[in-house]
């Protein structure tokens, strides 16, 4: 329920701040985005460079750099996720709490990059998990990343608390946890998880 | 097992016995719980029953792996008994794509081994096919080389003492230094190749595009003030008390170890061993600068992170010397082709003095377009083996430590 902007303002100028919940919960929500600290591979450093004084993300309130999943609300994952990591890159973001959120950020973590030929790396996590926000680039400069943020900001202030337009995490029935792929015959099974990534059809 | 039977009686063996059986027992519990909801995890702490000696890993999920490496490490309480390094982690199939590409298509791969150095990665492979293929580089092209070299060597010494003290809790203050140097040369890169990390820039027989005077004055201003940093980065660092009592005798190398396994680089030198490629080998034109070899004697952290330090300044008088005297001329062998490249059948094999030790390319030719093999000799892999060696009746949070400033780069280690 959105408030009269005029009234809003007309209110302002008596002293009177007026707001809904909605807005005060996604205010705070994306104003402290807490990112894990996990890197994978050479996007890992640009996403350093971005904390780093030059490009200084806690402007946006991002700069706690979690070591445990449980603190974090936000997994980076910036680098190649190759298959003997992807189970743990799945089963860490099962460890996040809700409301969590991920940037596949590089390449590499959106499709395999330029090592996609190969045979131990993974074409793209969003087989196996929600991602929120794809940042292309080779590796991506840290201010793809700051963007990526703003987007990812944007999505947070959008969310209703309520009714059909809700998010994953306000919905009882959405899943919270995906399976954790495990090393079969020849790749890892299963091939992507049900319901976050549609498999396209091969027209011949 | 020889180490098992060193550990004396501890006193307190009873309750490390009892806990290690609390852990067995909550760890069936939790794989029981697992298992019932479909769940296949393997338990982080294998307890042992002899002597309450505790297993556990260390990573690939750790903030203090520099990327994604295992360590399983047997403690007995605080002591580290055993060491096993797990790679493998970020294997990415870099030579088996290089042997299905041609020579030049795996320049761009070569940049991705260690991200932190891509311009010498790059240099260490065109010096492979230039052997290969008999070409000569231009003298511009040599320096233009040579300072690229350097200026990555200067960045990348600064980041590896920079994570090193991350890693020792100085959170934030001295990468930060360390970085915001580093962005500065990045700056020069980009203005150069177009790119800040991955920059793509070395070409057979010499570079892609010339400097320009601008840019040599842009970096002529950067080594100027380069001085200035290494001596607050070391006011801030060298005799810092903390510092100090975390790295003197911690991990320790002895030269004959040092040497039997192979280590180079600032690992090397900091047992004291004289042995520097670019001494040894006078690859491109190291043999025109006049500049000295820091060597450590105790082979520890803190003369690991010393030899950097005094690298860097080397480093400094390097640059300073090739930018007084790079030549006008051309910065590629005309008589190079790049396209429809095929070398005779044979094989090279070229090494520079990376950063981080001797990195090597090894190369051989059928006379098609593409390399019949091709092999990397990484440093950080072959540093690495001596961890457990350098790891063994220190604490838990020495391991941290003694790993960081081994200065490893998971992209060049699993390739
Ligand atoms: S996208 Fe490029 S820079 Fe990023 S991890 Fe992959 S290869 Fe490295």
């Amino acid at each position: 329920m959105a408030i009269d902007q005029e009234l809003k303002i007309e209110m302002g100028k008596q002293g009177v701040f007026v707001t809904t919940i909605q807005e005060l919960y996604n205010w705070g929500r994306r104003s402290s985005v807490w990112p894990m600290q996990f890197g994978l591979a050479c996007c890992a450093i640009e996403m350093i460079a971005t904390t780093m004084a030059r490009y200084d993300l806690a402007r946006f309130g991002a700069e706690v750099f979690r070591p445990s999943p449980r603190q974090a609300d936000l997994m980076i994952v910036a680098g190649t996720v190759t298959k003997k990591m992807a189970p743990q890159v799945v089963r860490l973001y099962n460890q996040m709490a809700e409301p969590k959120y991920v940037i596949a950020m590089g390449a590499c973590a959106i499709s395999g990059g330029p090592f996609k030929q190969g045979y131990n790396v993974l074409k793209g996590i969003d087989r196996y998990m929600p991602v929120d926000v794809h940042i292309p680039g080779c590796p991506p400069r840290p201010e793809a990343l700051i963007q990526a943020f703003m987007t990812l900001q944007k999505k947070i202030d959008s969310h209703h608390l309520t009714g059909e337009g809700r998010p994953r995490y306000l919905d009882p029935d959405a899943p919270g946890e995906f399976k954790v792929p495990e090393p079969g015959e020849h790749d890892l099974e299963p091939a992507s998880n049900q319901g976050v990534w549609p498999v396209p059809v091969v027209i011949r | 097992m020889s180490t098992f039977e060193t550990i004396p009686e501890s006193t307190s063996q009873t309750s490390a016995e009892h806990l290690a059986e609390r852990l067995s027992k909550s760890i069936t519990a939790a794989a029981e719980a697992d298992r019932r909801e479909g769940w296949n995890r393997p338990p982080v702490f294998l307890p042992e029953s002899e002597n309450g000696v505790l297993e556990v890993a260390m990573g690939p999920h750790h903030p203090s792996t520099h990327g994604v490496f295992r360590m399983d490490v047997s403690v007995d309480g605080e002591r580290v008994i055993r060491l096993k390094p797990v790679f493998g982690y970020l294997h990415r199939n870099h030579e088996k794509i290089a042997e299905g590409t041609a020579y030049l298509a795996s320049m761009p791969y070569t940049d991705r081994l260690d991200y932190f150095c891509s311009l010498t990665n790059n240099w260490a492979y065109a010096l492979a096919v230039e052997k290969l293929a008999g070409i000569q580089v231009p003298e511009r092209a040599e320096y233009i080389r040579v300072i690229l070299a350097e200026l990555t060597r200067i960045q990348n010494h600064a980041a590896a003492v920079g994570f090193l003290l991350q890693d020792m809790g100085a959170s934030g203050t001295p990468l930060m230094y360390a970085f915001r140097e580093r962005e500065k040369i990045l700056d020069l890169f980009e203005q150069l190749t177009g790119s800040r990390m991955m920059c793509n820039y070395m070409r057979f027989g010499g570079c892609r595009v010339d400097v320009t005077d601008a840019w040599l004055d842009r970096a002529r201003r950067l080594v100027a003030g380069m001085p200035q940093f290494v001596d607050e980065f070391e006011a801030l660092l060298t005799t810092n008390e903390i510092l100090m009592v975390r790295c003197q005798g911690i991990g320790a190398l002895k030269p004959d170890l040092a040497v039997n396994a192979g280590v180079t680089g600032p690992m090397l030198r900091a047992t004291g061993v004289n042995y520097d490629l670019r001494k040894v080998d006078h690859y491109g034109i190291y043999d025109r600068f006049k500049f000295r070899i820091p060597l450590g004697d105790h082979g520890d952290v803190y003369d690991r992170y010393m030899v950097r330090i005094l690298e860097i300044r080397e480093a400094v008088h390097i640059l300073e010397q090739a930018l007084k005297e790079i030549p006008a001329g051309p910065i590629m062998d005309p008589k190079t082709k790049l396209r429809g490249f095929r070398p005779k059948p044979g094989e090279a094999y070229g090494r520079i003095e990376a950063p981080k030790g001797e990195l090597g390319f090894y190369l051989i030719s059928d006379g098609g377009s593409n390399p019949y093999r091709y092999r990397v000799r990484p440093p950080s892999m072959i540093n690495l083996t001596v961890l457990e060696d350098m790891c063994l009746g220190h604490n838990v949070a020495d391991v941290v430590v003694i790993l960081g400033s081994v200065d490893i780069v998971l992209g060049e280690v699993d390739r």
